[in-house]
């Protein structure tokens, strides 16, 4: 396991990871129970369930496994008396290389899941529940399993919860290792027991149509932890942490040519690409150089050392002036990212230094998303399967004169061609490396 | 290579009662839908023989009043079940950029050599088993990304995630599972 630092780094603030991090932290009820655990469910059975879905859009959560939609909008779209009923769903099926956050959450601090899991059900009318695990925690399925009888043995789950009447059954799936689902519609066929395709748009949102065409939430682990403390520290306070529309805070995992690896619960908005870099991860190994960083996920578009990026900033006098940002100065939040043209996605920050060939990681990602393209729709079938044939080809043989603009000619007609968003998640690191490193494909023409 | 789906006896004829008492509680998990339990039976089918046949097919899809297409179209989906016996110990190292940034190239090709597999070997997918050991005690296979990106390369052998692995510690890594 990567363990925290013993004490947070000044940047950190951990809540979700407040407890894990405490010597001889165990994933058991009674260590849970004596570090305050259910206590927010207790409040929230107590509440009106609207009370709660207001809390968390107050709470400016945005949701922690990759497309960061609002997790409190999302609640709102089920409507509470429509007599139909709802399920939610867990993904944990955290997979997006760069990513892994929720396996620690899952393996060290489950009650923490079951706990939010269970307000959530709560505030949304919600009976059965599932928590989709991919197959490769297998240690982490029987720890939730066991977290889920251990509660039911206190009253925390089951029928007539704490003796208000309300009942919520939960039951861990496992997945059989592949990447899309944790695409939530692809999820949901899974979880059918079907071939997991994802589903054709519209509806865009599981709460019309999700598991067994009902109404379903589907969020991430960390984002259902999140719900606990909204609820104990209160949605004023827990938004404050963040910055407006980003609330909380986010953990970022940071991999790849850093001294120190690892994930680390920070303030959302709370650093800079360099301050995480330089001042939380130590820094690049020594003599070497920054060259590029994938901020969010593997499928997050790259940015290259010595960008700088055009944004609308707050000046002295409170006036919004356009300024030219270095990359090194880019807030890691939601919109400061997306205004560079990348995403926060889920976290996952992958740091290369000036020793990398951008175009063997460009080929490791292109391997990667050849084998997990689910074959529905056709452009990303054969789309994502060609891109890796030509960087694993440049790299074998050289390339020709025109690979890079054929590789960016299937890439541009995959995205924006597919069911779902992983067309775009296959296109991304192609369409962006070509677009950052130009040179690197080029010098290597025979 | 032997036919995938041949086997001399059929899977299915050895069931224990404590299996299907496990099956049927897996399946008692969905009341909403039958079919949901699919994963979960080829899961426990997987795990209890070590792949899945023809008999498991059709025992699957008869306990959950479905197809053996249903089945199959899972089972040649999902890059984990298998319908070949694969080695005791399954070695599987992380292949996807964080881990190739760290050296899960060499570390693979060192958990073939310490094994006695070509270290070039590679899994052929559709359900064969990765490449295994004459003797049947290991296989070993390039998996993409295990999340575990801080602590680079890693493998999942059997049920355990080995982390940060240096390519001089693989035979003793794997010695502990000889």
């Amino acid at each position: 396991m990567v363990s925290l630092l013993s004490t947070p780094h000044p940047k950190e603030r951990r809540i979700i990871f407040g407890n894990i991090s405490k010597p001889g932290y165990s994933p058991d009820i009674e260590t849970y129970l004596a570090h305050g655990g259910y206590e927010s469910l207790k409040k929230a059975l107590g509440m009106k369930p609207n009370e709660i879905v207001d809390m968390v859009k107050a709470a400016n959560l945005r949701g922690r496994g990759g497309a960061g939609f609002p997790a409190g909008a999302k609640w709102s779209f089920i409507k509470y008396d429509d007599g139909k009923p709802h399920y939610i769903v867990v993904n944990g099926d955290e997979s997006e290389p760069g990513t892994f956050k929720d396996r620690y959450i899952l393996h060290q601090d489950p009650h923490q899941l079951i706990e939010g899991l269970a307000i959530a059900a709560f505030a949304t009318n919600v009976h059965l529940s599932y928590i989709y695990i991919r197959c490769e925690f297998p240690k982490a399925a029987k720890i939730v399993w066991n977290a889920i009888k251990e509660a039911k043995a206190k009253g925390f789950l089951g029928k007539n919860i704490l003796g208000t009447g309300f009942d919520l059954d939960i039951y861990v799936h496992q997945g059989a290792g592949a990447y899309i689902c944790g695409e939530e519609t692809s999820l949901l066929e899974s979880l059918e027991g079907k071939r997991p395709y994802p589903r054709i748009k519209p509806p865009y949102f599981p709460a019309v149509l999700g598991l067994y065409m009902k109404p379903t939430i589907v969020n991430n682990v960390e984002t259902i932890c999140h719900v606990k403390h909204i609820l104990a520290m209160g949605p004023e306070e827990y938004a404050k942490m963040g910055t407006p529309g980003d609330g909380g805070t986010r953990t970022m995992c940071v991999s790849g040519d850093v001294q120190r690896p690892g994930f680390y619960e920070i303030p959302c908005g709370g650093v800079t690409l360099g301050e995480l870099i330089n001042d939380v991860c130590g820094g690049l190994k020594p003599g070497r150089t920054l060259k590029a960083v994938i901020p969010g996920g593997s499928s997050a578009k790259v940015l290259r050392a010595g960008e700088t990026f055009k944004m609308k900033v707050k000046g002295a006098d409170g006036q919004m002036v356009e300024k030219d940002v270095p990359l090194l100065d880019l807030v890691m939040d939601a919109s400061t990212l997306q205004a560079a043209g990348t995403m926060v996605g889920s976290g996952g920050v992958m740091i290369m230094d000036d020793s990398r060939d951008m175009v063997w990681a460009l080929n490791n990602l292109n391997q990667f998303y050849a084998h997990e393209s689910c074959g529905q729709c056709t452009p990303c079938r054969e789309g994502s399967l060609w891109m890796s044939k030509v960087t694993t080809r440049i790299i074998d043989e050289g390339a020709r004169h025109d690979d890079a603009k054929n590789l960016k000619n299937i890439a541009d007609n995959i995205a924006g061609r597919t069911v779902c968003a992983f067309g775009e998640a296959c296109s991304w690191p192609t369409q962006s490396f070509l677009a950052k490193f130009p040179d690197e494909f080029e010098k290597r023409v025979k | 290579m032997r036919a995938m789906t041949e086997s001399l006896t059929r899977q299915a004829d050895s069931l224990s009662a404590e299996f299907v008492a496990e099956a049927d509680e897996l399946v008692s998990h969905y009341p909403v839908s039958k079919r949901s339990a699919s994963l979960p039976l080829l899961h426990l089918w997987q795990n209890h023989f070590g792949f899945i046949d023809e008999s498991g097919i059709e025992w699957i899809a008869a306990r959950l009043e479905l197809n053996p297409i249903n089945i199959i179209e899972l089972v040649t989906f999902y890059p984990w079940f298998r319908r070949e016996q694969a080695g005791k110990t399954i070695i599987r190292v992380c292949r996807t950029l964080a881990c190739a940034l760290a050296g899960s190239y060499e570390v693979k090709e060192k958990f073939c050599q310490a094994v006695g597999l070509d270290p070039h070997c590679e899994h052929h997918g559709f359900g064969h088993a990765p490449p295994t050991t004459a003797d049947g005690k290991f296989s070993v296979e390039f998996v993409e990304c295990l999340a575990s990106c801080g602590s680079a390369p890693v493998a999942l052998i059997n049920d355990d995630l080995v982390e940060n692995i240096k390519p001089s510690e693989v035979s003793s890594i794997v010695d502990s599972y000889k």
